[in-house]
């Protein structure tokens, strides 16, 4: 979790929500262009997918909406995104849009430490510090990933010894327990069995009652099983994005078709 | 031969079984349309065994289909192709059942000379197997166009039933004895007409096919 404790308390007034507004958006690592003019708007608490070859360009852009790619050398952002109505590659604490804009990656990434403190890092890193209410949160949080009758009882034992579907979840709760307006998931299940998988996907449809959800996946089932509206990147362009069941049924470009039905990529 | 490859052989497959099943229809409206002018009870009677086959034809395509939906779950197009197929072996079977019911008509009915021509029920009968063949070939060729112009022939259809309807009202009406055989060329007349309609649920999947979008004409 990239969340630093310098937080600059001028930015509590920011109003994200969960509506992603981008245009004309383009991103370069060194001389390689890896996005080329995107536009796109993500509805609030929807499931957004995003599919598309190797390559084409879609978990650097969903690393966009966070900033993580603040963290890359030489990488170069141009073009308009907003969360609500800030500007989030304007003057903001980039601490605060993360707490805003969770996100979740490919393989389970748990700290080093119990299931209680993965879950409480968060809040304390933002000054919650009662036992109390971290209690709350802690709960509230493992409650929200379907997995507190699971785990109430092992708080305090190693988040490490539960098994990469569990590891996959507690990182989710993780994510919740500072109240995230959206979050990312880049592959968030490619590493678990078809049982993990189901659960995870269960939790999205849950979690996306009050959370906006996107996900880059290569599992096209999946995207067509969970997702309100599907984008299909190509060569760090969104050739298409449309609802759902209008890509899956009937896309308008033949490149989509193309490569949802196995003709290439 | 690569998966992709090995998908597209079977839906090769389920069209040349589509068009076999489509073929096996004609046949029998044709042979409904012969037994009726020829007052020929036997092959009336046949009709109704060739219908088994075409029964079997739709079980089988039925089965693939859900075959290939599990096996290869295919969206877009692929997907398109197979749902329509399924949707489309429910209307074909009913052309299989209504000349099946011709058939038996004509089998059941009193060898009494008949009451007037039987010039507009033929050509019913030969618009029904037009409409036919032209529906599924406009799926199997992917053309809307050819599709348009079955979904357009239906207007024909309904107009030679309505002329029919109304020279047996009138000869009922002229003297009620023609009643018996004037119900029975009206239930043919009915069978052709619905024949039509199901060619142009034929017709509108090709559309949906081709475009995504299905629209009841």
């Amino acid at each position: 979790m990239l969340i630093r404790k310098n937080r600059n308390p001028q930015n509590n007034e920011l109003s994200f929500n969960g509506h992603i507004s981008v245009s004309n958006a383009s991103l370069w690592y060194e001389d390689f262009q890896a996005l080329k003019n995107i536009s796109i708007e993500i509805p609030e608490n929807q499931i957004t997918a995003f599919i598309g070859p190797s390559g084409c360009g879609k978990s650097t852009f969903l690393k966009c909406l966070n900033r993580m790619n603040d963290l890359v050398d030489n990488c170069r952002v141009e073009g308009s995104f907003k969360i609500g109505d800030v500007d989030i590659y304007g003057k903001i604490d980039v601490n605060e849009l993360r707490k805003n804009v969770g996100m979740v990656f490919q393989k389970p990434n748990p700290f080093p430490m119990s299931v209680y403190d993965n879950i409480a890092y968060g809040p304390r890193t933002f000054g919650i510090t009662k036992r109390q209410e971290l209690d709350e949160i802690v709960e509230s949080s493992l409650r929200q990933a379907a997995m507190w009758d699971d785990l109430k009882d092992r708080l305090f034992e190693s988040a490490l010894g539960l098994s990469g579907g569990q590891q996959q979840r507690l990182c989710i709760a993780r994510a919740l327990a500072v109240k995230p307006k959206i979050i990312l998931m880049d592959e968030p299940t490619s590493a678990l069995d078809p049982i993990s998988t189901g659960k995870i996907e269960e939790l999205c449809e849950e979690l996306k009652k009050d959370t906006t959800i996107v996900i880059v996946t290569h599992n096209m089932q999946q995207a067509s099983r969970i997702s309100d509206k599907t984008g299909f990147f190509l060569l760090g362009e969104l050739v298409e994005y449309d609802n759902t069941d209008n890509i899956f049924t009937s896309p308008n470009d033949e490149r989509t078709e193309r490569y949802i039905t196995g003709r290439f990529g | 031969m690569s998966v992709r490859k090995l998908f597209e052989r079977e839906l090769e497959d389920l069209k040349d079984q589509l068009v076999e099943m489509c073929r096996l229809t004609e046949t029998m409206i044709s042979m409904a349309i012969t037994a009726l002018v020829n007052r020929d009870r036997e092959l009336g009677f046949s009709i109704a065994e060739m219908d088994k086959k075409v029964d079997e034809y739709e079980m089988q395509i039925e089965k693939q289909c859900m075959r290939i939906l599990i096996k290869q779950q295919p969206v877009a197009r692929d997907f398109r192709h197979v749902s329509t197929a399924l949707k489309m072996i429910t209307d074909i079977e009913r052309f299989g059942d209504q000349a099946s019911d011709i058939g038996e008509l004509v089998y059941s009915m009193p060898g009494d000379k008949y009451i007037k021509k039987l010039n507009h029920t033929t050509e019913m009968g030969n618009l029904a197997i037009k409409m036919v063949r032209e529906s599924v070939r406009s799926f199997i060729q992917s053309d809307i166009a050819l599709a348009d112009e079955v979904i357009a022939l239906d207007d024909k259809m309904d107009e030679l039933f309505d002329t029919i309807k109304n020279e047996l009202v009138e000869l009922i009406k002229k003297d009620s004895s023609n009643g018996d055989q004037a119900i029975t060329l009206m239930m043919v007349a009915k069978y052709l007409e619905r024949i039509g309609d199901h060619a142009v649920n034929v017709a509108e999947w090709t559309k949906y096919n081709e475009t995504g979008v299905h629209k009841k004409i």
